[in-house]
């Protein structure tokens, strides 16, 4: 299995993803805990971002209502241990599941129904605005006056109930960000990546070559909001309040796909790198500004907007495609073709 | 008839107007039949029936023993029929063998063999010296053998192709039957062309059929077909005397 993920992976590409992990692993030892939040929120974003890019980047689906699969997955766990007791990692399966039937739903009518391309995203859009109105007035959590978990003291950490300091709940989102990272490595050389981004390219094309594109297709939605809903767990207990009129927001699905745009659609580093240029140099950008004795209302805002102006001009497919082009690491696809029947 | 493929009294209106009319004919398994017609004569309708996009009006078609009229495209490929865009549709983003990989991965899951199937494939095409290009570098010749090698990689039992040879120089055309040709010679792999070259036609095809205004209005070897005053007329007109 690891052989396989490593297959065709350059030895220098390797050494350099080692060099990263290796920094995020051991960046509690030397970051802050401003530095250890700002992290949090990158790889928060990296993951989610990794898991719209399933249904955009590989399946050629635009959904915009991303924030509807991290509300629901956050509300589910949420709930659970409010009303139940019940920790979140009892809760993620019980997350997951819900977030998975409401894809599927969204993912049936779109793709039965031949809804598809700008119509599929406002759909997409029109679901999340759903939850957020009706969880205005579901009242079992909270309805607009939010949910709240209860928050225990920092003493020590309790990974069960995912209460303690922010290292723990960094190396928490990290796994996730690895795991999702992996994960999205072996489908997309898979059959099934392979078959999704068929669709993508031409979907009339896929068809003709046998490929049950509105299978594939449910099967791309389902994914991508299965391994959405941890975030949304995540974010619950990281933040310890839920209110719908926030989490459902469009511009919480936004933010989501922010980073994989920038980074580079369809790309498994895309959603990193994005991330880590929105959330990370927008932080840095806050602070030099603070410091210059400064404080302009909205200043990342601007600066989200101009990122995305300056990729999509200079950069149309995102920055990690060139940049891995520039650290010789787009090399696998060349050098991994044998001869005929070897 | 009890051919490969055989299609019975198919008709198809769009909207009120005909575009295919009772047409009847056979493919028998092995040979290379050509369906040629002026523009609008319903080749492409025809076309579009065996290959799943629309169902007839009326009519069936029977491929391998089983009715297909009324399966969805990736059904009638599953079933063993390959086909063609007269506009080619590659994959752009993906490299050459990854786009004919696609194809291959229909009787594999294995990625490994289906990349062995699209490099047995590529060769044959001409294509495999570039098939780590992506699709999108392809000048059109390439592409037009690129979604033959894609079709291919399916392994089909009958090869639909789609005026294959439109756009194509004259050279490029003689390239394409002769690989044609020789796939069918020794794979014994069925094709159904659609065709306007006719070049390509009286080179490649056993036999053909000549639709006029959605109606078929000969059948035969090409040498007979083209001397039919019916079809001289309708069809070839001033370019056949």
């Amino acid at each position: 299995m690891t052989a396989r993920l490593l297959h065709g992976v350059p030895r220098h590409a390797l050494v350099m993803l080692a060099i990263l992990f290796a920094a995020l692993v051991f960046a509690p030892l030397y970051a802050n805990d401003y530095l250890l939040t700002t992290l949090i929120v990158i790889l928060y974003f990296a993951y989610t971002g990794q898991a719209w890019n399933i249904l955009m980047g590989f399946a050629g689906q635009l959904s915009l209502g991303h924030a509807l699969y991290v509300g629901l997955g956050a509300y589910a766990a949420a709930a659970l241990y409010v009303h139940f007791g019940a920790g979140p990692w009892l809760g993620m399966p019980v997350a997951i599941l819900i977030s998975v039937a409401c894809g599927a739903v969204i993912g049936f009518l779109a793709f039965r129904f031949g809804v598809a391309g700008v119509y599929f995203a406002i759909l997409t859009i029109a679901f999340a605005e759903f939850a957020r109105i009706g969880f205005d007035h579901f009242t079992f959590v909270g309805g607009s006056a939010g949910l709240f978990l209860p928050v225990a003291n920092y003493a020590r950490n309790d990974l069960w109930l995912l209460r303690g300091a922010p290292a723990m709940f960094y190396y928490v989102i990290l796994a996730f960000t690895v795991f999702g990272f992996v994960l999205c490595h072996a489908l997309l050389r898979s059959r099934l990546g392979y078959y999704w981004q068929a669709i993508r390219e031409d979907e009339e094309a896929a068809r003709s070559l046998g490929i049950n594109t509105f299978r594939y297709k449910m099967i791309a939605i389902v994914i991508s909001a299965a391994m959405t809903a941890p975030a949304g767990v995540f974010y619950a207990f990281y933040y310890n309040n839920l209110f719908p009129e926030q989490t459902f927001f469009i511009l919480r699905s936004i933010e989501i796909i922010l980073g994989p745009i920038i980074g580079g659609i369809g790309t498994l580093f895309g959603p990193i790198i994005g991330a880590f240029l929105i959330s990370g140099l927008a932080e840095v950008l806050q602070e030099l500004l603070t410091w210059f004795g400064f404080d302009p209302p909205g200043a990342k805002r601007v600066f989200y907007g101009l990122c995305l102006l300056v990729v999509v001009m200079v950069l149309p497919h995102g920055i990690w495609p060139p940049l891995a082009r520039l650290l010789r690491l787009d090399g696998a696809r060349g050098k991994a073709n044998g001869t005929p029947g070897s | 008839m009890s051919g490969l493929l055989d299609v019975s009294a198919v008709a198809k209106n769009f909207s009120g107007l005909r575009a295919v009319a009772d047409v009847s004919f056979s493919v028998q398994s092995g040979e290379i039949f050509a369906v040629i017609g002026p523009n609008g004569a319903g080749k492409t309708t025809l076309f579009n029936m065996i290959a799943g996009v629309f169902a007839p009006d009326a009519g069936e078609i029977i491929f391998d023993g089983a009715r297909i009229d009324g399966m969805t495209p990736d059904a009638v490929c599953r079933r063993g029929i390959g086909r063609t865009f007269q506009l080619v549709r590659p994959f752009p983003a993906l490299t050459v063998e990854e786009n004919v990989m696609v194809g291959a991965l229909l009787r594999r899951s294995d990625l490994a063999a289906a990349l062995r199937r699209a490099h047995e494939v590529l060769w044959r095409l001409d294509l495999f010296d570039k098939r780590a290009q992506p699709a999108s570098a392809l000048t059109l010749p390439d592409r037009k053998r690129l979604e033959v090698a894609r079709a291919l990689a399916t392994e089909p039992k009958l090869l639909l192709l789609d005026e294959v040879m439109a756009g194509l120089r004259p050279t490029e055309t003689d390239r394409m039957v002769e690989i044609l040709r020789r796939i069918n010679k020794e794979t014994g792999l069925t094709i159904l062309l659609i065709e306007h070259v006719m070049r390509a036609v009286m080179s490649l095809a056993s036999r053909v059929l000549v639709l006029h205004h959605g109606a078929a209005i000969a059948e035969g070897t090409p040498e007979i077909v083209v001397r039919e005053p019916a079809v001289v007329q309708s069809y070839l007109g001033a370019e056949a005397v």
